[in-house]
């Protein structure tokens, strides 16, 4: 990246990171090669802020949510200390039993950034005891199909659809533990969203699928059957 | 009927601007003529508002009081608080069950009744409560329910049950209520005379910056909580850049046992108003909004009433008191039932016409705010006290209270206590002083601050109420010998799981959890290591959520931990064989047996 006068300069695990002003600390982190985990984040979306697995804590003092908080000169971050990960893994565990994740048949299994989180921190079984909702499903689209089960209320098809798609297609309803994704009708058909969308591949989970298809990819290529989630970032070489 | 709902909604949609930031106003229309907003009704109004229909269903599906379901002509919402529950709101509940022959959540047959619980409403000073449609009734006891229940059925509106009008201004025809002030203790900010428009022209007889001088001066914090400097969030509205500017007053008072916003605005909505008309001049804004919980629906025609008045001494509109260039005025914005949206950001949501859901900050509603632009959201009683400062000095004002905290606070007072009620004390009384004057000396846990502040044992109660120390945003609630107070906690855990608004996993899933695991200590059947889930979980939900309610949400928890640790210890059984203590397996095999069609041999 070219130097320029305007650059932040602050750290992240000690380490000296650059970033530009108005960048969130998920952004500059990952253009310096430094994973931040998140499930709700979603490059080129506004960021929702919702699912809290980018907690970091600031100073030693605050926690924020590293993909809304802007970067400022000489704040001091901490990504990756042991009271960090324990936050991020319950919540993650929260994610897993406050919904209905039966991975061993879940179409998205391999590909689903919920599922490679739980391995990338190591969770084995979680903690929460299920809470099983019950959920709807939504078939009614002739090449699509949602699956409130699986849901982790990211709003990731929510914002894709209206910010790339220019649509206006899924939207929140309810509140608490009651709240679900719906959609602009009464159900999917009646919306205008169209298998080719940007939104039809936001779900970071298996709740937004592709009626045919199903399992393409083998196990083996998967997208985190070799390396962990968030490996991409860490592998890249910057500056 | 179908063609009714299309012709009313076609009316109340231009009535409102066929602008979709007035949903509030839109649905709370279409559901006090329908008894519901239908799925039809979401269909209609989004045609004719020109926006997203999933906005309306969100809007509908957030709040209390909307339903897609139709319900009663009257609708009965009993208040479900903790207070209420120890003065005997299961007795009302129970009456109610009998004479509807419903439960909670239903509607008679003949379609005239539905029974519905509510969170406080802010009347444990009276409890049991209930809202009926928007009479709020008070003092109940099975008996008086069910006389109301005869009365409505006979035919009487819900405004024939006012026998006899609460105190004050409640007897005024334009609010005519039952529901009464107590107003116990009076100081020198509040409830001390006041005479209109002489704190405004003072006011406007300084620079807007002199104005903000002042307020700095008198040192006053924000009232709703947070405790702020109001002074220093003028200064940042006025300095942020863009042309319309808004002052909000923040009356959606949802904190359980808070309950005296209600009271300034029944006594001194006019120092409310001037207050708000003040800071308008402040920061640059030309509008003000106000604000006003769902439950406090019966105060808004009052509250219309008085601007009215202040329209006609030329106090709002255009050169405010005469004063050349400066136009103000003010409207009343109605919620729906959400606690939620006491919180700043997410009653700018509510105002613009959303699902009432916090916003990211930054930006801060002092930067953006409604609709985008900058916006300062003070409480009620922090208007009114601007009012006073004006009237007397910002000097003044800060010669009273305590260093840190200046002025008085107003305390609303529940539970176990001679005298529940409204008291306007200097900032720094001692707790155990307070007591008294209330007479609830016995006390063995106070909630200071409502379930969001902590539960402090008699160790506290030297301790003093002030910012730096006991904080409260008026909530007190007084538990006395007997009671429970790890299922006070309970219920404070029930109230925040169904208030949180769902965005973020802690709060959302988070509280669940932590209510799950306290039940099941209340019930006998805690683990010793369910004490360390329990501390990591609360500090989990408090340190990740995304806003006050889930930051505070574990309170009720840790502050029982911390304060009444024997309580918890004291329930948990000795567990050598490591056995998983809540499964009951004959519960489980019963279970299995019923699926399955036959019983186990074994058992
Ligand atoms: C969940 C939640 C509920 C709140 N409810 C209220 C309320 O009912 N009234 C209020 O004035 N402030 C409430 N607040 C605080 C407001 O966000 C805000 O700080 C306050 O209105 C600012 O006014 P002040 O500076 O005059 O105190 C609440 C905050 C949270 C997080
Ligand atoms: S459907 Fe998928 S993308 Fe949409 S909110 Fe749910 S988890 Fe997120
Ligand atoms: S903490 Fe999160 S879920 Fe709870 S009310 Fe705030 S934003 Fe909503
Ligand atoms: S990635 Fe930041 S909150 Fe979800």
């Amino acid at each position: 990246m070219e130097q320029n006068l305007e650059a932040i300069t602050f750290t992240i695990d000690g380490v000296e990171v650059q970033g530009m002003p108005g960048q969130t600390i998920l952004e500059a982190a990952e253009e310096a090669g430094i994973y931040v985990p998140r499930l709700c984040q979603l490059k080129g979306i506004t960021p929702h802020g919702s699912c809290r697995v980018c907690t970091v804590k600031v100073g030693g003092s605050w926690t924020c949510a590293a993909c809304t908080q802007p970067i400022y000169e000489g704040m001091e971050v901490d990504n990756s200390s042991e009271e960090i990960q324990t936050l991020r893994k319950d919540l993650v565990e929260m994610l897993f039993t406050e919904g209905n994740h039966y991975c061993m048949f879940c179409d998205k299994s391999g590909n689903c950034e919920l599922q490679a989180m739980a391995y990338r921190m190591g969770i084995m079984a979680p903690k929460y005891p299920y809470i099983y909702p019950e959920a709807e499903l939504d078939a009614s689209h002739p090449d699509l199909f949602i699956d409130r089960n699986r849901c982790i209320l990211c709003a990731r098809c929510v914002n894709t659809a209206q910010e790339q798609d220019g649509k206006s297609v899924f939207d929140f309803a309810g509140r608490g533990p009651h709240k679900k994704i719906i959609v602009n009708g009464e159900k999917l058909s009646d919306t205008q969203l169209a298998a080719a969308d940007k939104a039809a591949d936001a779900c970071p989970v298996g709740a937004i699928l592709p009626k045919k298809g199903a399992y393409a990819k083998p196990v083996g290529a998967r997208d985190y059957d070799d390396a962990p989630i968030g490996s991409d970032i860490e592998a890249k070489v910057c500056k | 009927m179908s063609q009714n709902l299309e012709t009313f909604v076609k009316h109340v949609c231009r009535e409102n601007g066929n602008d979709a930031g007035r949903m509030m106003d839109i649905c709370r229309a279409v559901q006090a003529e329908f008894r519901c907003v239908s799925p039809e009704a979401m269909t209609l109004i989004a045609q004719e508002c020109n926006c997203d229909r999933s906005q309306v269903e969100g809007v509908v599906s957030f709040y209390h009081f909307f339903s897609t379901k139709k319900q009663g002509e009257v609708v009965i919402w009993l208040c479900d608080d903790v207070i209420d529950e120890m003065k005997g709101s299961a007795d009302v509940a129970e009456a109610l069950k009998q004479e509807l022959g419903v439960d909670f959540g239903q509607t008679t047959t003949d379609g005239k009744f539905t029974l519905g619980w509510t969170p406080c409403m802010g009347l444990p000073d009276q409890a049991p409560a209930a809202m009926i449609n928007e009479e709020l009734v008070t003092n109940l006891t099975g008996d008086k329910i069910r006389e109301m229940v005869r009365e409505l059925r006979a035919g009487a509106s819900v405004k024939d049950l006012v026998k006899v009008p609460g105190d004050g201004m409640n007897a005024d025809p334009r609010l005519n209520t039952m529901v009464s002030n107590n107003i116990r203790v009076k100081g020198p900010v509040i409830f001390a005379d006041i005479e209109n428009a002489v704190g405004l022209k003072a006011a406007l007889a300084k620079t807007p910056e002199e104005v903000i001088e002042e307020v700095k001066t008198s040192g006053l914090r924000g009232r709703g909580g947070a405790g702020f400097s109001t002074g220093l969030k003028w200064m940042f509205t006025r300095g942020a850049e863009g042309e319309q500017k808004y002052i909000m007053c923040n009356a959606d008072e949802g904190e359980p046992g808070t309950f005296k916003d209600r009271i300034i605005l029944t006594e001194c909505a006019d120092m409310v108003f001037e207050g708000m008309t003040i800071a308008g001049y402040a920061i640059g804004s030309t509008e003000g909004v106000l604000y006003l919980r769902g439950e406090y629906a019966y105060m808004k025609e009052y509250l219309d009433s008085v601007l009215e008045e202040r329209r006609d001494a030329g106090l709002l509109g255009k050169n405010v008191a005469g004063k050349e260039g400066f136009d103000y005025d003010i409207r009343v914005q109605l919620g729906a039932g959400a606690y939620v949206c006491g919180e700043e950001s997410a009653l700018i949501s509510s105002c613009e016409g959303t699902r009432g859901d916090v916003k990211t900050r930054p930006p801060y509603p002092a930067q953006k705010g409604y609709k985008g632009k900058p916006t300062s959201v003070n409480n009620v009683e922090t208007f009114a006290s601007v009012n006073r400062i004006f009237v007397n000095s910002g000097q003044w004002f800060s010669a009273t209270g305590s260093c840190g905290s200046s002025g008085t606070k107003l305390l609303s007072v529940s539970g176990d206590c001679k005298r529940p009620g409204i008291y306007e004390v200097p900032f720094g009384m001692k707790l155990i002083d307070f007591l008294k004057m209330c007479g609830g000396e016995d006390a063995i846990a106070v909630q200071v601050g409502g379930p969001s502040g902590e539960l402090v044992n008699p160790d506290a109660f030297g301790r003093s109420i002030e910012y730096d120390d006991l904080a409260t945003g008026g909530s007190m609630m007084v538990f006395g010998p007997g009671r429970d107070v790890l299922k006070v906690a309970s219920k404070f855990l029930e109230f925040f799981v169904e208030e949180s608004c769902g965005y973020c996993t802690p709060c959302r899933a988070g509280n669940v959890f932590i209510k799950e695991r306290l039940d099941r200590i209340i019930d006998g059947k805690g683990d010793k290591d369910d004490i360390a889930y329990l501390e990591q979980l609360c500090n989990t939900v408090k340190v990740t959520s995304r806003c006050g309610l889930g930051q505070t949400s574990p309170n009720p928890v840790t502050s029982t931990l911390k304060n009444f640790r024997g309580e918890y210890e004291s329930r948990i059984q000795e567990n050598p064989d490591r056995m998983e203590l809540s499964f009951d397996i004959n519960a489980e095999l019963t279970e299995a047996a019923a699926i399955t069609g036959r019983m186990s041999e074994h058992f």
